[in-house]
């Protein structure tokens, strides 16, 4: 095992590969599932990322590394919030693979800076997010977390 | 006793799910509920601590027993495993599964954390890193949409090898 922490998250979805790449990559639907938070990109290699968070002013950008519909989308992750901007970025990586009617959704991020706080921001974040993913495109539903509230009230 | 400290978490899965604590509690506890997510498997269980555990296949011949070493409805269940439906797999040492129910914003934080008291090969624990994800996000298609998926049930490539190395070696045996 390697000293660099790297976060591997899979999650099944009841969804067919195009309809899993359209929800990582939309702004719309983005702002659903991560409850307003937007994606913010025209999803071309080497074209600016963001994610624009709810809360004013607060943002996460990067690169676009990869785009391979419906199979494949990396980029790079820069948060610019909460006094993390100072920490240099780290990397994204989604693969999709299709089984019958379903979709195995395996996110990597990794690449994180040494003594990175990003990295404990995310462990608690993706599980929530893709679960929430899982739930708007099974069942139109979306799960919010109490951080969020608290995010709110701050 | 199990003694609970003996055992180190290999894999910790987290899932959040559209629903009540004891939705999620019944899911995990119920056999008619389990079969359904579970590859088939139906949950057999003493409601207590110290009671017996069982999966058992549509047949009811055993494919997983164990213990009981926590039973707190609708928070927290731990429970021993041992594999005894596969050969080879019953000679492992039992691992210790536990879930924890959380409330987490008007949903469900699910915890699933799977803890040896050995130093697993990655080949083994490859076991269950692939099947966890696959059964929770089961368990969680079940509980939001009436549906669950429909998931593999096969030990990954290598797992079985592995096992009859761990079995011929018992490296458990020297650790301690």
């Amino acid at each position: 095992m390697s000293d660099k922490p790297s976060f591997v998250y899979v999650i099944y979805i009841a969804a067919t590969a195009e309809q899993v790449f359209e929800a990582l990559t939309s702004a719309d639907m983005s702002e659903r599932y991560w409850v307003g938070n937007r994606l913010q990109s025209d999803w071309k290699v080497g074209s600016p990322f963001a994610l624009q968070l709810k809360r004013e002013g607060n943002r996460v950008t990067g690169t676009v590394l990869e785009v391979d519909p419906p199979r494949r989308l990396a980029y790079t992750f820069h948060s610019q919030h909460d006094g993390l901007d100072s920490e240099g970025p780290s990397r994204v990586t989604f693969e999709i693979e299709s089984h019958k009617d379903q979709v195995r959704l395996t996110i990597t991020h990794d690449e994180f800076p040494p003594g990175s706080k990003v990295f404990e921001h995310i462990n608690r974040g993706w599980p929530l997010v893709l679960s929430s993913l899982k739930s708007f495109l099974e069942s139109g539903r979306v799960l919010r977390a109490p951080w969020y509230e608290e995010a709110d009230a701050a | 006793m199990t003694d609970q400290s003996a055992f180190k978490p290999n894999t910790v899965y987290v899932i959040y799910i559209a629903a009540t604590p004891e939705q999620v509690w019944q899911a995990l506890t119920d056999p008619a509920f389990t079969r359904q997510y579970f590859g088939g498997f139906s949950i057999d269980v003493e409601p207590r601590q110290g009671g017996a555990f069982f999966l058992r296949y549509p047949d009811g011949r055993v494919h997983m027993s164990g213990r009981v070493v926590e039973w707190s409805p609708p928070r927290r269940f731990s429970c021993t495993w041992v594999v005894e439906g596969m050969p080879e797999f019953r000679e492992l040492p039992e691992c210790l599964v536990t879930y924890e129910i959380e409330p987490a914003g008007g949903a469900v934080k699910l915890t699933m954390t799977e803890a040896h008291s050995w130093d697993v090969p990655e080949d083994i624990l490859a076991g269950g890193r692939q099947g966890w994800p696959a059964i929770l996000s089961s368990l969680k298609s079940a509980l939001e949409t009436g549906k669950a998926l429909e998931i593999k049930m096969e030990p990954p490539k290598g797992m079985v090898d592995a096992v009859r190395r761990a079995v011929a070696e018992k490296p458990w045996k020297k650790s301690t």
